[in-house]
């Protein structure tokens, strides 16, 4: 299991490099010049410009720039946005807002997403796995902007059921975008669930607990569902990724001052340095989530545990 | 006396294969295959198979459809969609000639979701063959070729797949003041939406690799490069077909996100760019949901078809998917 974990945890440095390498160079080399952007329309004299540069590393090569800046990073120092203000300031407000809708959406996705799968999977063809499907289909067809937008429009402005703007930031005003976020991938993990479901309760280990005289409910949570949610543990790792970039639309629907909209902020005004300290920020959580994720399979796969 | 009176079994002029009849043996479904039938190719037989799926029926027409829509709206709207008259500005449905009302602007709805199909098809088009190209390439010389190159190109798709489409979309947006085109859409998401093809297009040919008919190929003393291009890539390619046939509802609903955020292609008429300004006039919304609605359905039921149509030749690809 060590050499499991370490060997992981080395695959992951390479990954974590390039992906950072990768996004600062994006933000700052790919187009015009991020200097211009703090100018407008008047130009900068160019001591300033100078100046600006050099406060912001811009006058040194990318790979000297991008170590500097990993360099802060690792010692805590999210460095200073365009405006000139310290990006872990506006950030440390931001963070428990969204790390709350994002837990109220994998909360929604993994919970009821492989509790839908199951009853879907154990009851194949009858109607209550079809109106699971049907709704799933669905789901994964409309954008999570158009499910939050018209879910906004229908409960909150016209059945007044939930708040419109969720600016507050507590559990209670993020229920909706928190469930809106995790609506698709409740979809898939519900579809994954399913299928996978379907196949193990056919499975002879599964004849053979059921024939011992195990309870089904016994049989379904230790034999069943164990063996099937390897393939949806996977899938909701990748899909963080998804998570996101769809927290970015959702905060902006439902006004929720997290992370995403910070981005947005940075984004209009095209704010390259807390561009690039937000996307690493998420890439690295990603990441982390991912290794964990590996680590959950090996626990739920022993043939993962012990292959060297 | 007719023969098929007399026997039953034999088989009939109308009937295209023989078929053995029911309870001759459990094996019926391997027996009742006719020997003499000319065989049909994966591809022959999974066509036999959709056509009478009634999903992938349906959902091919929906996109046929709606090419249809992109290529000709003029037949559906002689509105000019980027005319819009502040006097005549949120109207409601059917009131001074216009089907689903205005928006705030003054613009006429129905035309505003009829030519937004344009921009939405040509985006996921480029962008899914792009990422294919891309994707396929890599992937198939990552699982051909193997080793230390292998190791590499799979770290490099590591890379590329932890900086998630949407994100990775809109630093590079940041780099574009003017907004985006056409084009330039379809390269960012290209960039960050060729991992998944990729991954599949390797796993596939290291399968297809091992197999006999590319070992007596080889035994037949042709070229590594003629192997994988004539032998390898079609017979590994089907998995591929399927994921971009997805990944093109998935670009779509990139290109409609990025609008709606306000970084997509600048000064078009699209989909999101609609929903954007939706979303900035409640007022117009309570009196007129068209605004909401007509660019939300247009955009499911394009993304719909794609995706359904995707799994519809899945299933018929993978015969052991399609008896579960």
């Amino acid at each position: 299991m060590i050499w499991y974990i370490a060997r992981r945890v080395l695959q992951m440095i390479p990954v974590f490099l390039g992906a950072t390498l990768l996004v600062y160079a994006m933000a700052f080399y790919a187009g015009g010049d991020p200097i211009a952007a703090i100018a407008g329309d008047k130009p900068l004299s160019p001591a300033v410009v100078a100046q600006l540069r050099e406060q912001y590393n811009l006058d040194k090569p990318l790979i000297v720039q991008w170590l500097i800046y990993l360099g802060n990073l690792v010692r805590g120092d999210l460095g200073i946005s365009l405006q000139g203000r310290p990006i872990a300031d506006s950030l440390q407000s931001a963070f428990p807002v969204t790390f709350r809708m994002a837990l109220i959406a994998i909360v929604v996705e993994t919970v009821l997403g492989v509790a839908a799968g199951v009853i879907s999977g154990l009851k194949k063809g009858t109607i209550i796995d079809t109106a699971f499907l049907m709704v799933s289909l669905l789901v994964i067809a409309v954008p999570t902007f158009v499910i939050g937008f018209v879910a906004q429009f229908l409960l909150g402005v016209k059945l007044e059921l939930v708040p419109v703007n969720a600016s507050g930031g507590g559990f209670g005003d993020l229920i909706l975008p928190g469930c809106v976020l995790g609506v698709v991938s409740f979809a898939y993990v519900l579809r994954l669930t399913r299928t996978s479901v379907a196949e193990v309760a056919t499975a002879d280990h599964v004849r053979t607990a059921t024939a011992k005289g195990l309870s089904r409910g016994g049989v379904v949570t230790k034999h069943i569902l164990r063996n099937s949610l390897i393939p949806v543990v996977t899938f909701i790792g990748a899909d963080l990724g998804a998570l996101m970039g769809g927290a970015i639309v959702t905060e902006r629907i439902f006004n929720v001052h997290g992370i995403g909209s910070e981005l947005w902020k940075a984004i209009t005004k095209s704010d390259s340095p807390k561009i690039v300290t937000i996307v690493t920020l998420l890439v690295v959580i990603f990441l982390i989530a991912n290794l964990i994720v590996d680590l959950l399979y090996a626990v739920l796969d022993p043939r993962i545990r012990y292959a060297k | 006396m007719r023969s098929d009176v007399m026997n039953p079994d034999a088989p009939r002029a109308d009937q295209g294969h023989y078929v053995a009849p029911l309870g001759e043996t459990p094996l019926q479904e391997v027996d009742s295959v006719d020997p003499n039938a000319t065989p049909r190719s994966l591809w022959g037989e999974a066509m036999h198979t959709l056509l009478r799926n009634p999903v992938f029926v349906v959902s091919t027409l929906l996109i046929l459809f709606v090419l249809f829509v992109a290529a000709f709206p003029g037949v559906f709207t002689k509105v000019d969609p980027t005319y819009g008259v502040i006097s005549d500005s949120n109207l409601a449905p059917g009131e001074g000639g216009h089907v689903l009302g205005t928006s705030r602007q003054g613009y006429d709805i129905w035309a505003r979701t009829v030519h937004g199909a344009r921009i939405s098809v040509l985006v996921g088009f480029f962008t899914m063959l792009l990422s294919t190209l891309i994707g396929g390439t890599l992937g198939a010389i990552a699982g051909y070729v193997g080793g230390w190159l292998d190791e590499v190109l799979s770290r490099i798709n590591d890379i590329f797949f932890a900086i998630p489409l949407v994100l990775g979309a809109i630093v590079f947006a940041n780099r574009f003041p003017n907004g985006m085109n056409l084009w330039t859409v379809s390269l960012v998401l290209s960039i960050f939406g060729w991992t998944s093809i990729a991954r599949i297009m390797r796993g596939s040919v290291i399968s297809v690799k091992n197999q006999d008919f590319v070992m007596a190929s080889t035994a037949l003393g042709a070229s590594k490069t003629k192997i994988l291009l004539r032998h390898v890539i079609p017979n590994a390619i089907a998995p591929v077909i399927v994921t971009a046939t997805v990944n093109l509802g998935v670009f779509i609903v990139a290109e409609a996100t990025l609008s709606f955020l306000g970084v997509g292609i600048t000064n078009a008429v699209s989909w999101g760019a609609d929903l954007s300004s939706a979303k900035d006039s409640m007022r117009t919304l309570e009196n007129n949901p068209w605004v909401l609605f007509a660019p939300s359905i247009a955009l499911a039921l394009t993304v719909l078809s794609f995706i359904m149509m995707g799994d519809a030749v899945r299933d018929a690809l993978d015969p052991k998917a399609r008896k579960r």
